[in-house]
């Protein structure tokens, strides 16, 4: 069947444009799920990015008026000003939703830059230099990988809150970093593998023969060809930082107050759940949504770049 | 293989003294000491209490007593409650969080493969959709707010089952359920793909030529070659299962180990957190290899080569 | 493998083989006393399975099957007929992608649907039409009175059962033999496909045998309930050279012992040569010849089986010189024009051919056809 189809582009005389990544393109694009995936992924870019902006008020000023004419309690949904009501400070729910979707989307893009940071050399070094030196690395990746994830999250985070790494943007870069350092290690391992497979095929061979420097070879032939699946690795890692960071916030530790993290706006809505359900609904919606839209994108992405797996068509 | 067995079981010991020591020197790293809390303290207080705790000593002394004390079974003095041990403090713990693991693993498996099966078996139709996306929607819900919205249905509302505690079947029920929800949705999602994939092997071809019932094909050679896989993720579900356990203990207010650990955490107990962190990554340890021995036991490609 | 000998200077006659087999292999009525009979005697059967009979075994009118794809409907089998004699072996030659698999497939009606579905025609099996049948009973024909060889043992072994009972799934199945019962036949079964200590090795898994072995294994599969049919699919394609002529043998050798008829696919000419009674080419998902071995091999009727024994590699080829093939690829399955699919690559093709798709119809008096309009008695090709 695979060969009736190629050979029924040949036959029929159009030249298609193919490639890895176009062919990759046309598949995602016929996924409906990844492209419901893509909308969301989109959607919190952008209320990233332009949150503050757009946001009506601060997200840490309280509007003591409002709280007051209420009896001190929440704003519902719907009400005048705040449409998204607010909490039980008077601090308005749209706007620190939005300071939430900025922390979320922070972590998720800087998180993976710190995996990729220590994780792509580790794993390329092991590829491919092999032997002793891919000994010593797979060991030490097996003893961090031994550590249960957010133990040593928790760890890390609790035992430097009070440095001056801790302190920075009120704990955001202490979480960038507790949660890479967690989590490069799958990215590793992938690396490390495509790195392996890649090393012994014969477009390498020619171009060391040829006489093209180690670099040059890792740079311009093994990294392009083995990105995909690191690609799909790190999308695919996403909704895991996102709910580490929720789970820190929920817990205490993470973002520190006045920022509004998802997850310490569920913490701090806890105890009004039966009265204003909002307080802990909006921000766990929030949540779902984003590791919903990275799942289906991540899935997506694996789906249209290792054909093989899926076997459609 | 039985060498292979050997080499996983000895290298859990380089692993946990690796845990430890980085565990025992990122504590020790920490500006300010244990004693930084409520009251300020005056100096030969503190060197006083230091002396008795055996902090005036150099660190790599410290390491050695405290793994010392640990290789004795002593897990050392809680630096908060005065009065007791940390294993005073865990040892009611250590039984109830087990059973809480134990109790949502085996719902996981009960619920997660069927699930996986049945969705594959119905691929594109309605059961898949039903089963992909009921696994979704707790993929995307962190532990800590299935348990609050369980909560809020089932003990406030509907008051089938009790808010917090741990007596009696009733309150096992849904700290099970709110820590079962993600693995379950793991398990089904990897059933489902795994189920696909062998779906489409050429022995299931074959076993179809042989004339045998379509649901012998299923049977014997469908899921027995999908469960294989399977079994790789129990590792990472085993740890879900200890790390998650001490979130949903907090919620649901369940006397197991995570909720001191919590509490170690914001009142700095040291020893406590220390011992804690640390039979933690032992019992992750532990499960793992037990995985990996599983896995090993029941692929016949890896028994017999 | 045995060469064609042709000469280039001729116009692409096919002159006769030196060891050109004399006449049509007869086929053995299995005498009711022997060896080979009392060990694969079904319990309570007199008679042995196999005997020759009149009449077609395997009858196919008009079998269409395509496949429903985004991209359009291909028609992978496009209104074939063929009939298999009783203990006959049947050759479906030809490239990738021509459709053969397929045929056999749809035979058993194995068929992947979605996205593949069976559309037209009829499938006599034994005076049975298959395609009719509902699905219970086409299961119980399988296995039991068609067995079916495939390509690739290693993929289409279970690697996690053992060999033995993967043998003794279809006996149990179909002939409702005790466990103990059924281990003995399967024992019985490997000796005869040529695995020593056939006893020790029941309980071992495929990933434990070579690929002969794997092969051998499948064929005790196949023939494990006595069939009277073996779909053979490429058997051979995935081993070694020095272990393909074994198995062909193998394959041969116990066909004739129990009177089976064989259903051999393969795209090698040299393969079809030696073991079938008569050979069927396919191209594009049709019949385009069909005749005897010797037949086809020495008065071929179209340019495409033309080009199939040319491009066999002779001995006497002088080395270095470039290989002959046919040039050009096979033709797109979606929505075929109504002419000759194999005009665009043929040297001498007329406007015709482009316009008109060729019947397949007769050369000479003796069951030899071809789909071609040059060498029709009127055409342009004598």
């Amino acid at each position: 069947m695979a060969t009736t189809q190629a050979v029924g582009r040949a036959a029929t005389g159009r030249r298609e444009r193919t490639g890895l990544w176009w062919d990759a393109w046309g598949r995602l694009r016929k996924n409906k799920l990844a492209l419901v995936g893509l909308v969301g992924v989109v959607i919190l870019m952008f209320a990233a990015i332009f949150g503050p902006m757009l946001a009506p008020y601060p997200y840490q000023d309280q509007d003591l008026q409002a709280i007051a004419n209420n009896g001190f309690r929440p704003l519902p949904i719907g009400s005048p000003g705040h449409i998204l009501g607010t909490d039980q400070l008077g601090r308005d729910m749209l706007s620190r939703l939005l300071d939430g979707a900025r922390i979320s989307m922070s972590v998720a893009l800087v998180v993976q830059f710190v995996v990729l940071f220590i994780g792509l050399p580790i794993g390329a070094a092991a590829g491919w230099f092999a032997g002793r030196v891919d000994t010593f690395l797979m060991r030490f990746t097996d003893v961090i990988y031994a550590f249960p994830d957010l133990l040593f999250l928790i760890l890390l985070s609790v035992t430097l809150r009070d440095t001056p790494l801790g302190q920075a943007y009120d704990g955001l870069l202490l979480v960038f970093v507790a949660i890479g350092l967690t989590s490069w290690v799958t990215v590793a391992r992938l690396v490390r593998g495509q790195m392996l497979s890649l090393k012994e095929t014969e477009f390498v061979e020619a171009a060391k023969a040829i006489g093209v420097s180690d670099r040059s070879i890792i740079s311009r032939h093994l990294l392009p060809n083995g990105s995909g699946p690191v690609i799909v690795a790190i999308t695919l890692g996403i909704p895991g930082a996102i709910l580490a960071e929720a789970t820190l916030a929920y817990i205490g530790i993470g973002v520190q107050p006045p920022r509004a993290s998802w997850g310490s706006l569920i913490a701090d809505g806890q105890k009004y759940i039966r009265s204003d359900p909002h307080l802990v609904l909006l921000p766990a919606i929030c949540i779902a949504v984003a590791l919903v839209s990275f799942t289906f994108l991540g899935d997506g992405l694996r789906d249209a770049l290792d054909p093989k797996l899926k076997g459609k068509q | 293989m039985k060498r292979y067995l050997v080499r996983r079981v000895l290298w859990i010991i380089p692993v946990l003294v690796a845990v430890s020591l980085i565990t025992f020197f990122l504590m020790h790293a920490v500006p300010g000491g244990p004693w930084d809390q409520e009251k300020k303290l005056s100096p030969e207080v503190i060197a006083r209490l230091n002396q008795i705790y055996g902090l005036d000593q150099p660190v790599y002394m410290q390491y050695l007593n405290w793994i010392g004390g640990i290789l004795q079974g002593n897990l050392g003095p809680s630096y908060v409650f005065k009065d007791r041990t940390v294993n005073d403090i865990i040892a009611g713990g250590i039984p109830v969080t087990i059973q809480l693991g134990i109790q949502a693993f085996i719902l996981a498996v009960l619920v997660g493969l069927p699930l996986g099966i049945v969705a594959a078996l119905g691929h594109n139709r309605w059961p898949d959709y039903v089963a992909t996306g009921l696994s979704v929607v707790w993929i995307a819900t962190p532990s800590f707010v299935l348990a609050i919205i369980l909560i809020i249905v089932f003990s406030v509302d509907l008051k089938w089952f009790p808010v917090a505690g741990w007596e009696g079947p009733q309150t096992w029920v849904l700290p099970t359920i709110a820590l079962a929800a993600f693995p379950i949705a793991v398990i089904a999602r990897y059933t489902r793909a795994s189920m696909l994939e062998v779906t489409r092997k050429d022995y299931v071809r074959t076993a179809q030529s042989k004339g045998i019932t379509g649901r012998a094909v299923v049977y014997r050679h469908m899921i027995r070659n999908a469960l294989i896989p399977v079994v790789t993720i129990m590792g990472p579900i085993l740890a879900f299962l200890v790390t998650g356990s001490f979130i949903v203990e907090h919620v649901f207010a369940v006397p197991g180990v995570g909720r001191y650990y919590l509490s170690a955490i914001t009142t700095r107990d040291y020893p406590l957190l220390m011992a804690t962190t640390l039979i933690y990554a032992f019992a992750v340890a532990v499960l793992n290899l037990v995985v990996d021995i599983l896995y090993a036991y029941i692929d016949p490609r890896i028994r017999y080569s | 493998m045995h060469s064609t000998r042709s000469s280039r200077e001729s116009s692409n006659r096919v002159e006769p083989r030196a060891d050109a087999v004399p006449d049509s292999p007869t086929i053995v009525e299995l005498p009711p006393g022997s060896a080979a009979v009392a060990a694969l005697a079904r319990p309570g059967d007199a008679a042995p399975a196999n005997q020759r009979r009149e009449g077609n075994l395997l009858d196919v009118r008009n079998l269409s099957t395509q496949f429903f794809t985004p991209a359009g409907v291909v028609r992978a089998v496009d209104d074939v007929s063929f009939t298999l004699g009783y203990g006959e072996t049947l050759g479906l030659v030809g490239e990738s992608g021509c459709g053969k698999s397929v045929t056999a497939l749809s035979v058993t009606r194995l068929v992947a649907d979605p996205p593949g579905k069976i559309v037209a025609g009829e499938v006599i099996f034994d005076g049975i039409d298959v395609l009719k049948l509902d699905e219970d009973e086409v299961r119980k024909l399988r296995g039991k009175e068609i067995g079916f060889i495939f390509q690739d043992p290693l993929t289409s072994l279970n690697p996690t059962l053992t060999i033995g009972y993967q043998i003794a799934e279809a006996i149990r199945q179909h002939m409702g033999l005790s466990k103990q019962a059924a281990n003995d036949r399967v024992v019985e079964l490997l000796s005869k496909v040529g695995i020593p200590r056939a006893k020790d090795r029941l309980k071992d898994y495929p990933h434990q045998f070579s690929g002969g072995m794997r092969q051998r294994v499948m064929i005790a599969i196949a023939l494990s309930c006595d069939p009277k049919l073996i779909l053979a699919d490429e058997p051979t394609t995935a081993l070694d050279v020095t272990i393909q002529a074994q198995i062909l043998e193998l394959i041969q050798r116990l066909s004739d012992e129990f009177g089976t008829a064989v259903l051999m696919i393969t795209h090698d000419l040299g393969i079809a040569a030696g073991m079938c009674d008569r050979i069927n080419v396919m191209y594009a998902g049709r019949i385009v010849e069909t005749g005897s071995v010797d037949e086809l091999f020495e008065d071929p009727q179209m340019p495409y089986a033309w080009g199939l024994l040319d491009s066999l590699p002779r001995l006497d080829d002088v080395r270095g010189d470039r290989l002959r093939t046919i040039e050009g690829l096979p033709p797109l399955l979606i929505d075929p024009p109504d002419a000759c699919r194999f005009n665009p690559r043929c040297p001498y093709a007329h406007d015709l051919c482009r316009t008109k798709e060729p019947d397949l119809t007769a050369r000479g008096a003796t069951g030899h056809f071809a789909r071609c309009w040059a060498t029709e008695p009127e055409g342009w090709i004598r």
